[in-house]
């Protein structure tokens, strides 16, 4: 594999600063955004590279455990931030979080275990980014629901009230905004698996086959992983939305839109 | 024997914006209930519906809202919002439990069946949401201004199919309205919200 160096990294530094001086003249107002976001990627890898080595250094448990957590929480936050009228309180961070913990981790765990059968099985080279990329896919995929059930709960209150109203319970007064949240929170990683080789290579493998694995080696390790990703962000977004859709009503079936955050 | 229990009592009942209204309503027996805009008149509504949390008590039948499955009194303490809501593409799909009075008598025709919820006007969408509510043959009627998007004729046709089911089933009708003269044709007991309170207006009895 060839490495890279820091004149090699300057060089493409010298690509995105281009890139931002040009949105700069064409006055998008991205050029500060593209800097940071650069400056950030650069930063945050470097320290992540760093952390990586001094946990491969000392592959304990517990290590890994916290490593995990810490993610877990990070990803949490942003599932959070991301919807426009999230749940008030704890419940705003509690409902994705438990649901990627809920969903990652067993899968992760579970790959680990039963899949690659490692041992120790929770050795950082395979447990961490695996996680990594189960996290990513579904924090993107609990989001994008959870942002959904949320807004389709504020904007069509007339229609569930009016069904509450009619005798219908909460469950059937919501269920076609709960599923159309579902199907939203899906529908981008069933994409990606459909143009998975065709249109785009996708990451890992792309990586594996850079670091000289044999591209058959790689291509089974994708369609593993991709896998893992469409259970992991089907559970996610499914527990997500479940739990969600249940806590925008009362004990007494009634419609708790205070329980939203105002945008 | 001592006098059965009026069908609808409500006891103590209080939101921020009203309250403590006490009011029984007898099987049969409809009132009207007037007051400017914003004096807690549909809250009360959607709190003996249930549909947001209060204080007090309201019971059918002897039977207690807050011992009582959340949908089961839904369904039998029908509530009409000022404006209607409809969730799937046609009317029909909206008509499960059948039509409760022939469309004629609305001045409807069984065509509007077939059409989309969004080709509809606002009084056909009116009319359509007291069927589809009376559809479920609730004992209890809370109507807010359900003639508030309709001209004087439609707005007797519908006060009269209302008249009609709160006879034949003995319903007990609670009719929130702004006008006064609707009061006197379709109520035994007239009631003004003053202060968040229930006052009674002259007993001005229909015969």
């Amino acid at each position: 594999m060839i490495t890279l160096g820091v004149a090699d990294l300057a060089v493409a530094a010298l690509l995105v600063v281009s890139l931002a001086l040009l949105s700069l003249r064409l006055r998008t107002g991205l050029g500060g955004q593209i800097l940071l976001g650069a400056a950030r990627t650069a930063i945050q890898l470097s320290l992540i590279g760093l952390v990586l080595k001094a946990l491969f250094a000392n592959a304990h448990l517990h290590w890994v455990a916290l490593m995990s957590l810490i993610m877990l929480l990070i990803a949490g936050r942003e599932v959070m931030v991301r919807q426009e009228r999230r749940f008030t309180g704890w419940w705003g961070y509690a409902v994705g979080t438990f649901s990627m913990f809920l969903s990652s981790f067993a899968v992760t765990v579970f790959a680990l275990i039963v899949v690659l059968g490692n041992t120790p099985w929770y050795a950082p080279q395979y447990a961490i980014p695996l996680l990594g990329m189960l996290l990513g896919n579904t924090m993107n995929g609990i989001a994008i629901a959870m942002d959904r059930l949320t807004n389709a709960a504020w904007e069509q209150r007339a229609v569930i009230e009016a069904r509450l109203a009619l005798g219908h319970s909460w469950d059937a007064a919501v269920a076609e905004m709960r599923r159309q949240a579902i199907r939203s929170g899906m529908i981008p990683i069933i994409n990606a698996m459909a143009a998975a080789g065709v249109v785009s290579l996708p990451g890992m493998m792309t990586g594996q086959i850079l670091a000289g694995a044999a591209p058959v080696d790689a291509v089974k390790y994708q369609i593993m992983i991709m896998f893992l990703i469409v259970v992991g962000t089907g559970l996610g977004t499914l527990a997500a939305v479940t739990i969600g859709a249940k806590h925008l009503f009362d004990g007494r079936q009634r419609l708790c839109l205070e329980r939203l955050r105002k945008s | 024997m001592s006098k059965p229990p009026p069908l609808l009592q409500i006891k103590e009942m209080r939101r921020p914006a009203f309250g403590p209204v006490s009011l029984d309503v007898s099987a049969g027996e409809c009132i009207c209930i007037f007051g400017p805009s914003g004096c807690g008149k549909s809250q009360l509504l959607r709190a003996i519906a249930d549909l947001d949390p209060h204080e007090g008590e309201a019971l059918l039948d002897g039977a207690a809202c807050h011992e009582t499955a959340p949908d089961v009194w839904r369904t039998h303490v029908g509530l009409l919002p000022p404006e209607s809501a409809w969730w799937l593409p046609q009317v029909a799909e909206h008509f499960h439990n059948g039509m409760p009075v022939p469309l004629e008598q609305l001045a409807l025709t069984p065509a509007i069946m077939d059409k989309p919820v969004a080709q509809l006007s606002s009084g056909e969408k009116q009319r359509l949401a007291l069927l589809r509510l009376l559809a479920n043959r609730p004992r209890v009627l809370l109507l807010d201004e359900p003639t508030a998007n309709l001209d004087p004729e439609n707005t007797h046709r519908v006060e009269a199919v209302i008249g009609e089911y709160r006879r034949v089933r003995t319903a007990a009708v609670i009719w929130v309205s702004h006008d006064r003269g609707q009061g006197v044709r379709v109520a035994q007991r007239q009631f003004e919200v003053v202060d968040g309170r229930l006052q009674a207006r002259g007993a001005e009895r229909m015969p």
